[in-house]
């Protein structure tokens, strides 16, 4: 294992910094949630390759990445159902046209 | 260490003397011996793979009372090449409204998740890609990437009829996948541990067939179910949806699909062999003596490991040209109101009973484990054939003549 | 450079390419799609780092289920958008300029630490890290709690899942 910590730290903040480009400058509501999920891995990146690199002995890193994969799994499958179902209303997925608590 | 006790290690070995005397890093020396073991795997799959076409279309030939292919070589061996060079020369088609590259990545990605299967079929004990400590989730992770391919295909494709078959096929898959993963759950707790070579180990004295039928049989229907093949074809139903996702490709672009749910088929079959029928091994401990210790030759191993698979794609076979179709909510609700329930049962079932039974004596523990299965499979019937006769009844109370 | 090294850029590719893509393809589906080819680099960044089950995981759940739902959620909503028009906000520079500042301050922040110039020490022979998981999963005194809320959440967010999408309450 030659490969510094750094490069795993750099790989996942260039990761989160696209997935937060993506979550701020994408119109469809779909899309944020693809940058989201890009978001969630580069944090799991960093937190394996932390558990990897301090003591792998101790299962701390990959317990909470496992967690942060049932958490991705449950917002997907809320936030889509959600989406689903405002499209069915109102025929849009652009965020911006979401715009009214109640319609 | 000789050819015979060790054929992989043995030509590894040599070869790597060879390389290394012509002057090359061991570390290139590595890659390029790994390089060829792979490829002398996927091509060991694939030849396999032709033959199976011959198999599978002489035993469907057999079930429906007709020869089969017997006109070209004996007994037809030589119609699956000829298959093949048709499938080659015909018209390459890409429909002008499709994405050409999903298009055709589907069909090479649809083999690939087949071919990665055979990194972890266990052979023999010595003939195996790679003993993964995680091999039981290694064999769903490449269920994912079928589904991929399939999805992939049907919605490159830019036709009605391919996209209803991927959406039907997905379905399929995901809804499938829930019981064949708590039933992958039982092999691991039975074994101890995750590894196929382990499991297999593990089924030297018993088969887990026999500790645990219904969790083999919940494995085989939803195997069949993953594989989309009859009676849960209704990714490509022909009297439905014409040829499902698969509509759209000519020539060996449908070959690659083809071959790919065959080599599928028999992959599971050798699934099944290894999980529930002690793969290469379980011979009830009869290796273990002096006379019959040649059954643990790799070379008879992986004879015995072939034989296996091949009885357990021989099943499959049998199931396919038997059954009709089913309705996909008959299928959806068969699968989530009656499979999925029964395999959470025989889970909790054989994870609680394997650490009560852990005290008794090996007898004990392998008859508590077969009978508390087949309680569950009496108790299972008794409700199916009570929830029946109600619905007959309501049936006759709709329609008073029918009764 | 090692084998190793040149096995992890080549994952940065991967990864960094496909996930370029998903935020800026006009094709939704090839966003969804480009996301499973990031996603997919990252399971085998596990690999490399020696947690094969996590590596494992990744593919079986990103893959086989939450890419598959985005898949099916684009093709249920796309007869509006239709890939047409403009998929990144008129003023998509403004993130961009915040991403770009984040990652210059994250990377900064990182070569800054001469810690983080590590390598990591081989795992010691005779720990079996998947039973160590395992077990810390289900261990009292270590992470059976946080275990249990998450497959409380799992199941929270199926059956909230199940009951939004569902949509015939009218």
């Amino acid at each position: 294992m030659s490969i510094p910590l750094s490069w795993y730290l750099i790989l996942a903040a260039a990761l989160f910094s696209i997935g937060l480009f993506g979550v701020l400058s994408r119109k469809n509501a779909i899309a944020i949630l693809l940058g989201v999920e890009l978001m969630l891995n580069a944090v799991n990146i960093n937190l394996v390759a932390f558990w990897r690199y301090l003591d792998p002995a101790k299962m701390a890193g990959q317990v909470f990445a496992i967690i942060v994969f049932a958490v991705a799994a449950a917002e997907v499958a809320v936030g889509l159902a959600l989406i689903i179902s405002v499209y069915r209303r109102r025929k849009t997925v652009v965020a911006d046209e979401i715009d009214l608590m109640k319609w | 260490m000789t050819f015979l006790n060790d054929p992989i290690n043995f030509i590894a070995g040599w070869m790597r003397g060879l390389l290394t005397g012509w002057g090359l890093a061991d570390g290139l020396t590595t890659v390029i011996i790994y390089f060829i073991g792979i490829t002398v795997l996927i091509v060991f799959a694939m030849v396999l793979d032709i033959l199976l076409v011959w198999v599978e279309r002489k035993v469907v030939a057999r079930f429906q009372d007709r020869l089969g292919p017997n006109r070209i070589g004996p007994f037809g061996l030589i119609q699956p090449f000829a298959d093949i060079i048709k499938l080659i020369i015909k018209e390459d088609i890409t429909p002008s409204g499709a994405d050409k590259i999903l298009y055709n990545l589907g069909p090479v990605l649809a083999i690939a998740s087949v071919i990665i299967l055979w990194a972890i079929l266990p052979l023999s004990s010595k003939i195996f890609g790679v003993d993964l400590n995680v091999a039981v989730l290694y064999l769903v992770a490449a269920g994912a990437l079928g589904t991929l391919s399939i999805i992939m295909g049907g919605w490159a494709s830019n036709n009605k009829y391919a996209l209803l078959g991927a959406f039907r096929m997905v379905a399929n898959m995901i809804s499938y996948e829930i019981p064949m993963v708590l039933m992958l759950i039982i092999p691991t707790i039975l074994a101890d541990t995750m590894s196929v070579q382990g499991i297999t180990q593990a089924q030297s004295g018993i088969w887990f067939a026999i500790l645990s039928p219904l969790a083999l049989i919940i494995f085989l229907i939803s195997a069949i179910a993953e594989l989309g093949r009859s009676p849960f074809d209704l990714n490509e139903a022909e009297s439905e949806i014409v040829a499902g996702f698969h509509i759209e490709y000519t020539g060996m672009k449908f070959g690659l699909f083809y071959a790919g749910e065959l080599l599928h088929a028999f992959t599971f079959g050798g699934f099944i062999a290894v999980l529930f029928f002690g793969g290469y091994g379980g011979f009830f401990g009869l290796e273990k003596i002096g006379f019959f210790s040649w059954l643990n030759n790799p070379f008879v191993q992986a004879v015995v490991f072939l034989t296996k698979a091949m009885f357990g794609y021989w099943v499959i076979m049998w199931i396919k040209y038997s059954m009709p179709r089913i309705r996909i909510d008959h299928m959806l609700a068969f699968n989530w109101k009656f499979l999925t329930p029964l395999a959470l049962v025989v889970l909790v079932n054989t994870a609680v009973l394997s650490k009560i039974l852990v005290g008794l004596p090996n007898w004990g523990y392998v008859l508590g484990m077969f009978f508390s299965n087949i309680v569950i499979g009496l108790i299972t019937v008794e409700i199916l054939r009570a929830y029946g006769r109600k619905q007959r009844e309501a049936e006759s109370k709709l329609s008073p003549r029918s009764a | 450079m090692t084998a190793d090294q040149i096995i992890f850029l080549l994952c940065t590719l991967l990864i960094l390419g496909s996930a370029l893509m998903v935020v800026t393809t006009r094709k939704l589906i090839h966003a969804a799609l480009w996301l499973v080819s990031a996603l997919f680099g990252v399971a085998i960044l596990y690999a490399v780092l020696q947690a094969g089950f996590l590596a494992v995981v990744q593919v079986v759940v990103y893959i086989g289920a939450i890419a598959i739902l985005f898949i099916f959620a684009v093709m249920l909503t796309r007869k509006e958008m239709l890939d047409k028009g403009a998929q990144t906000r008129s003023n998509w520079w403004i993130p961009a300029l915040l991403g770009l500042l984040i990652l210059t301050g994250l990377v900064s922040l990182i070569i800054g630490q001469p810690a983080f110039g590590r390598t990591a020490s081989e795992i010691p022979s005779g720990v079996d890290t998947l039973r160590n998981l395992g077990i810390a999963l289900v261990s009292p005194d270590s992470f059976v709690l946080p275990f249990e809320v998450a497959s409380v959440l799992l199941l929270a967010a199926l059956v909230g899942a199940v009951y939004i999408a569902s949509g015939n309450k009218e």
